[in-house]
């Protein structure tokens, strides 16, 4: 029987593999593993060794942090907001790009360019371009008399969670932008062609050809994206450091584990951020599934 | 009678269409003009900010003064030239190491046909998407016994967390793009499958590995928190933790002058990559995300 | 001796049955060409002989060796891919030489070897070339070059010629044939166009949703079909069917069907069951309305120069074919026709698509009014 050459074959497959295992193993399953187990224990980041078991008292006492809830609802606000307005001008610029106008070889590599700025770095940049006094936005906001005197942006607490927002939509709507335009250039001049043809007005070109045709490359970069915006750490981290408008839980649970060195209970405010994390994935993956199964 | 009507409607001139058309076109270029202000300003005002001493720092004149005093300083400054070359180390063996790790794990997922082969390339996945913070603590632990904390090497362990399960995606996709007859040929030519990789698949995969390793490049270059987390001194700091930490005396007298120099310089290595390979990095970004 | 037999062999991907039960006897230096529509399992058939696909059941042996477990590069088979499947980053000259290359043998034996198989294709003067460079035709040869160079028992060619030209695709055929002449090596040749089957078989292999239809030379296949699907599936323009019902009279059936047919054959069996009659299209002969035994209606004609094709549609809404010798007068197009045939040339088939043997000895009589 020749299951023996296919029995080679799975062999080999598994030598192959054998490295991106070991990494697997070395820096994402055991240190998950540690975290677990820590968030159970009442250690300490000066001397990890010495802990006792306290079962569920980190969890709850996170649970019990009114501060962990200003995160949580502060990532959330900051995931759905950002996300929204990301895919809405994603999309828009994505239309623009795809349209044979001149100089879009030109915007096309440009779009790059916010997306490859570490977050570091394109914070400090904004940062410094919102600046009360001095900043170039108040500076053109008051000379186009929208303003009397300079709108303090980043130190408002009314105000700096929409900067992070801000921000953030510069840096990522490039991603949001080549994703779609890829998902654009899958399908088939000839089916605009037809519509043109037969007389379909652009508008409803749009919302009936485009959009459906799109839905699956919007889907999987929405998925990526609210993934993404859901571990957000050094944009509001550098902006604002721990300023509780901008906590998102990653702050929160570093704040606890580094700067307060509770190993213990930064552990378990690690633990339920997978678990958000891994509930929302669930969710967003299962409306995509749905949609599919209705698709077809 | 009515679908005479039907197939040939009321025709306007030909002026009207051709107005129309102009006037489509004048707004689809006016908002390009707007997406390449909107992109490309702030890095713009960055360079503007840098070249400007002192008072003319304040003043919004929207043309350089191409004075690079902030930039000699930055080049006389030892501990920023040092993150500088901790994050070139950091980031050049991240990617090496994520590209051979990745194009191995690539090849068996692609092309050998195994039972649990789904199951490792979900788990691959799932790993891409793990929120970085989850595995602090056992992370700060594993650095520990490694004797690597406040190294710049504990970091390249690091990052292999977020670019290995990302490079072996892509390069998966890519690998899969290959004709099957052309490794059946190899098989039958009599090659192992060692041999189909590196004689055969690898001298082909130039582009895609080009793709894949700026995009593995630029997430280390640019990766945040564990470089915050993991290293203590300023001699040890990757270049987006320094500028992250770089801070003035008071709020008013903050050095924006020096961090847009920095900004710059830490930035412009990029975009040139970036500009040159543009048309490989959106190959590499859409591989992954669109087939997969 | 490199003869190939395959024994019950069998393969599915998933639930899917690709292969089913194969059983096949190629002999020592025949030419046999496996055929069928696209999706017939055809190439996987051709990829199990090599090796490169494993079969889920049954047994593959060559030259009399059980090497249902040897990998291919043991076998003894070369393969000539569909895509040519060169490899790209290699001169000429390296990707026929390459297995050699693979296998150790030393470089100047190598690049002797290379030139001796290069200069028998002619193509001894592209050896530094990429393959982009090369001209379809020429990449064929390459192609075929890498496959010789191993000196194989067994070639196995997965439709070589479909990427071609057609002018290209007979001087191909024409080489590939001449090949054969003077290697005498087993080939087996996949094709989903039979001409190419035809002209370079000894024995055709026609295959069918996986299964074996039929095995026979060219001559057997095309007089003697064992079935509805192969007597359909051999021969250009395909054979004319028509639905008949039946009445045994003894060991005469009495077949009826539209355009007035009425049709007796002697069976040599009480119970024939025949469902179906086919006569090819070069047997059928256009003749005045009211004669012949089928009527119909003569609807176009088609001028390909050097022949002419009628298409005749008969009452139950059947078009058949039927090959003329010379144009027929326009006026007679779009009016009623008669076609007539001999009785020798039906073919009568059972419902369950088996042809029924029938006798020569007719009894035929003329279309009713």
């Amino acid at each position: 029987m020749s299951a023996k050459l296919a029995r080679r074959d799975h062999r080999a497959a598994w030598l192959f593999l054998l490295p991106v295992l070991v990494v697997i193993l070395l820096v994402a399953v055991w240190p998950l593993a540690r975290t677990f187990y820590f968030a159970f224990t009442d250690a300490y980041l000066d001397d990890p060794s010495v802990y006792s078991i306290v079962w569920f008292d980190n969890f709850i006492e996170v649970l019990n942090d009114r501060s962990w809830w200003v995160a949580v609802r502060n990532t959330l606000v900051f995931t759905v907001i950002s996300v929204a307005i990301e895919t809405g001008l994603g999309l828009a610029i994505a239309l623009l790009l795809n349209a044979a106008i001149p100089g879009r070889g030109l915007a096309r590599a440009a779009i790059l360019v916010p997306w490859a700025i570490p977050v570091v770095v394109a914070t400090k940049m904004w940062e410094w371009m919102l600046n009360d006094q001095f900043g170039v936005i108040n500076k053109i906001l008051s000379g186009l008399g929208l303003v009397d005197h300079g709108i303090a942006w980043t130190a408002s607490s009314s105000l700096i969670m929409g900067v992070v927002i801000f921000v953030d939509v510069w840096m990522t709507t490039p991603f949001m932008v080549l994703l779609i335009l890829a998902g654009l250039q899958l399908i088939s001049p000839e089916i605009f062609e037809a519509a043109d043809v037969d007389g379909i007005p652009a508008w409803k070109r749009f919302w009936s050809i485009t959009l459906p045709m799109l839905r699956p490359a919007i889907g999987v970069a929405v998925l990526f994206r609210v993934l993404d915006a859901l571990r957000m750490f050094d944009l509001a981290y550098v902006l604002a450091a721990s300023n509780e408008n901008v906590m998102t839980v990653s702050i929160y649970a570093r704040d606890r584990l580094i700067s307060f060195q509770e190993l213990g209970v930064g552990s378990a405010a690690s633990t339920w951020v997978f678990l958000l994390v891994a509930l929302v994935a669930i969710i967003i993956i299962g409306v995509l599934r749905l949609d599919r199964a209705a698709g077809t | 009678m009515d679908t005479a009507t039907l197939s040939r409607p009321l025709r306007k001139p030909s002026s009207f269409h051709r107005a129309k058309r102009r006037i489509v076109r004048g707004l689809q270029i006016f908002a390009l003009l707007l997406v390449l202000v909107y992109t490309l300003f702030p890095y713009y005002w960055a360079f503007v900010s840098s070249t400007k001493q002192g008072a003319a720092l304040y003043h919004s004149a929207l043309v350089p003064a191409l004075d690079f005093t902030y930039y000699r300083q930055l080049i006389d400054n030892p501990i920023f030239m040092g993150s500088l070359l901790n994050s070139a180390y950091v980031a050049v063996c991240t990617t090496f190491l994520s590209l051979v790790i990745g194009v191995s794990a690539a090849y068996a997922l692609g092309r050998i046909e195994f039972p649990q082969r789904r199951a490792v390339l979900m788990i691959v996945l799932m790993i891409s998407i793990f929120p970085q913070v989850v595995v602090l603590s056992g992370m700060f632990e594993l650095i520990n016994w490694f004797g690597l904390f406040n190294r710049p090497s504990a970091l390249i362990l690091t990052y292999l967390l977020s670019t290995v399960p990302f490079t072996t995606w892509i390069l998966t996709t890519f690998i899969r793009e290959f004709p099957r007859e052309l490794e059946e040929a190899a098989i039958i030519d009599g090659c192992s499958h060692f041999r189909i990789l590196t004689k055969i698949l690898l001298p082909l995969m130039g582009p895609s590995l080009a793709s894949t390793g700026i995009l593995a490049f630029i997430l280390a270059w640019n990766e945040f928190l564990f470089a915050l987390t993991f290293t203590l001194t300023d001699e040890n700091r990757t270049v987006p933790v320094a500028i992250g930490l770089i801070a003035g005396t008071s709020r008013y007298e903050y050095p924006f002058g020096q961090i847009m120099a920095a900004s710059v310089t830490v930035t412009l290595p990029l975009i040139a990559v970036v500009l040159v390979f543009q048309r490989r990095i959106v190959a590499g970004l859409t591989a992954g995300a669109v087939k997969g | 001796m490199a003869s190939v037999s395959l024994h019950a062999v069998s393969k599915s991907f998933g639930t899917h049955a690709v292969i089913q039960g194969v059983e096949l006897q190629i002999d020592d230096g025949e030419f046999v060409v496996f055929v069928g529509p696209s999706g017939c399992g055809k190439s996987t058939l051709l990829r199990i002989v090599a090796g490169l696909v494993a079969p889920s059941s049954g047994i593959v042996a060559i030259g009399g060796d059980d090497v249902t477990d040897v990998p291919a590069s043991r076998r003894g088979v070369a393969f000539v891919f569909q895509s040519y499947a060169l490899y790209p980053h290699m001169s000429v000259a390296r990707n026929i030489g390459f297995a050699l290359e693979t296998l150790g043998m030393a470089r100047d034996a190598v690049s002797q070897k290379v030139l001796g198989v290069a200069r028998m294709l002619k193509v001894d003067h592209l050896m530094d070339r990429r393959p982009r460079e090369l001209s379809g035709g020429q990449r064929q040869r390459v192609a075929i070059g890498r496959a010789l160079v191993r000196q194989p028992e067994i070639f196995l060619f997965d439709e070589p010629l479909s990427n071609l030209d057609s002018d290209l695709r007979m001087e191909m055929r024409l080489e590939i044939a001449r090949l054969h002449t003077e290697l005498k090596t087993t080939m087996i040749y996949v094709t989903h166009d039979q001409s190419e089957a035809m002209t370079l078989a000894d024995r055709i292999v026609v295959l069918n949703q996986g299964r074996v239809e039929q095995v026979g030379t060219p001559q057997q296949l095309y007089h003697a079909p064992d079935n509805r699907f192969v007597a359909g599936f051999i021969g250009s323009p395909r054979m004319n069917f028509l639905n008949v019902s039946s009445r045994q009279e003894g060991e005469v059936a009495v077949l009826t069907g539209a355009g007035n047919l009425s049709l007796a054959l002697t069976t040599g069996d009480a119970q024939s069951g025949i469902a179906e009659i086919g006569i090819r299209p070069e047997a059928l002969r256009l003749v005045a309305e009211g004669e012949g035994r089928i009527a119909c209606i003569l609807e176009r004609v088609e001028d390909l120069g050097h022949e002419h094709f009628g298409y005749c549609r008969i009452s139950d809404g059947t078009v058949w074919v039927i090959r003329l010798p010379q144009a027929p007068l326009p006026d007679r197009i779009g009016k009623p026709a008669g076609l007539d045939f001999a009785g020798s040339a039906v073919y009568a088939f059972a419902a369950d698509g088996r042809r029924v043997a029938v006798g020569a000895g007719h009894v035929a009589e003329g279309p009713q009014p």
